[in-house]
């Protein structure tokens, strides 16, 4: 069993709990342990940074100090928006040690800056990937619109992950799970992020905008690796579809989850009847027929939920 | 210019904020990518370029305009400008840097009123249980803003899938989150 560091954030135990369900399923059936920071805080999100430069620093200061105290070097941080704020405030902290050491008189703690903050992917990419193939029982034969979004990869100069507007690592994991990954041109436009509730027309209208793209080029679902950019997808869903006019009903899903699926974990256990927009796949025709011969829509859906 | 010049002197406007964030605000040569690649362009009053064309004037009442904005707290943070930016310019920094002035100076557009509700509950809700409390956060936000029906059709379903959490997690250090915030409030009032 392996053990790694684990700050799943405030999303992943309220709003978003089928990510964490996911990713410590899928951990598990590659022997992975992943160590909760203990008593850890809340990153500060958007809300920190935009009112209080000093808290937006230290509150993830204090994450990395007590993840430090506990000798803890890999933290999986799976909340795009909690790993951005945790990789930039350590890049900010390493570039200017007096900015430094008055972070870590607010926080009153030592902090070092020595521990390594890994997204999901990075996460997948070093325990996991290697060992991924050989695992697949079930693949996950459905075409995916990976959805990145801002903060997974923006800003690259501080992040260094993926390619800055055409990303690929998601999709790459998803064609290992037996996917098709499309090409799409929404891959890291904005959802809206945290306007959600204070402006959930903006919203709308920005995820109407990719779900729109997703759809129009085929895709059977969506792939996140964000609790915000999921929340928005999927529970704001009502609201796109006013905004579009249309009724779209491809469901999106974790990273973890598809990879869950196809490893074989079983959807309950991933979550997925936590998500407000209904789990639900096309049929898949037994024997390949001609493309000309499948109808487009099927009224027969595999629901995942059952 | 030397140094010691410079400090004879009061500080231009984009002295103050180069001070503050870094960013070189003349080094902006209006390209106009920042503004074309940002997702609520179309709903701001000033788009981000415009925004730099106005801090470039150095002129007191172009500074007042934007304090008042609402650009700046439509900006969400999602980095493109920056990402776009051929002088990779840090406009979300300063986007960030120009919302604490005007809140700081009392100028914040009425209009921006339930975004900043919104995070002055989410703040709320870190500095009295160190964690983000989701049905907390809503309820305090609708008592600050008055939106009392807002979303209310979807809590039951996200009730039954599990999407609310009736009880907040407090951490162990809740008292050190508190005093986290008074330390940074104290230096504040310090200056």
């Amino acid at each position: 069993m392996i053990k790694v560091g684990f700050y799943p954030g405030c999303s992943m135990k309220g709003g978003a709990q089928e990510y964490q369900e996911s990713v410590s399923a899928l951990a598990k059936v590659f022997d992975i342990e992943l160590v909760e920071i203990p008593d850890w805080n809340c990153c500060g999100a958007t809300a920190a940074h935009n009112m209080s430069k000093e808290l937006s620093l230290s509150l993830p200061a204090r994450i990395m100090a007590l993840a430090e105290k506990e000798g803890i070097t890999d933290i999986v941080v799976p909340c795009a928006a909690c790993y951005n704020r945790l990789s930039l405030v350590k890049h900010e902290m390493a570039g200017d040690p007096s900015l430094s050491s008055k972070i870590a008189s607010i926080i009153d703690m030592k902090y070092e800056g020595t521990t390594q903050i890994l997204n999901i992917i990075q996460f997948i990419d070093k325990y996991i990937t290697d060992r991924l193939e050989e695992k697949v029982v079930k693949p996950f034969d459905y075409k995916s619109a990976c959805y990145y979004g801002c903060l997974l990869v923006r800003p690259h100069s501080v992040l260094k992950f993926d390619r800055v507007e055409d990303p690929q690592s998601m999709d790459v994991l998803v064609k290992k799970a037996g996917g098709k990954a499309i090409d799409w041109a929404f891959k890291t436009e904005c959802c809206g992020a945290g306007m959600s509730v204070s402006r959930t027309d903006t919203v709308a209208r920005l995820s109407g905008n990719i779900m729109k793209d997703a759809v129009d080029r085929q895709a059977e679902v969506v792939v996140v690796a964000c609790p915000m950019c999921h929340s928005n997808l999927d529970m704001r869903r009502p609201e796109i579809n006013k905004f579009l006019g249309e009724k779209i009903d491809i469901p999106v899903l974790y990273i973890s989850q598809v990879l869950g699926l196809a490893v074989g974990l079983d959807p309950k256990t991933l979550g997925l009847n936590r998500h407000m927009t209904e789990v639900k796949f096309p049929a898949k025709p037994v024997i390949e027929a001609p493309v000309a011969e499948v109808p487009k829509k099927v009224s027969t859906t595999q629901n995942m939920e059952a | 210019m030397s140094a010691s010049h410079e400090s004879h002197h009061p500080l231009t406007l984009s002295g103050e904020i180069r001070l503050d964030t870094g960013v070189i605000i003349n080094k902006c040569y209006q390209c106009g990518k920042c503004s074309a690649g940002c997702p609520v362009a179309e709903e701001m009053d000033y788009p981000p370029s415009l925004v730099m064309r106005m801090l470039q004037t150095d002129d007191p009442k172009q500074y007042e305009k934007l304090l008042k904005s609402m650009s700046i707290w439509l900006c969400i943070s999602c980095e493109m400008c920056l990402t776009r930016c051929p002088m990779e310019i840090d406009i979300p920094t300063l986007m960030d840097n120009l919302r604490q002035r005007s809140y700081k100076a009392k100028k914040t557009n009425p209009q921006a009123r339930k975004i900043i509700a919104f995070h002055k509950s989410f703040l709320d809700s870190i500095n009295y249980t160190g964690r983000l409390y989701e049905m907390g956060l809503i309820v305090d936000y609708k008592m600050r803003t008055g939106a009392m029906m807002q979303d209310v059709a979807i809590a039951p379903k996200m009730f039954v899938k599990g999407k609310l959490n009736p009880v907040p997690e407090v951490i162990k250090g809740r008292k050190k989150i508190a005093a986290i915030f008074n330390r940074i409030q104290n230096n504040k009032e310090g200056k």
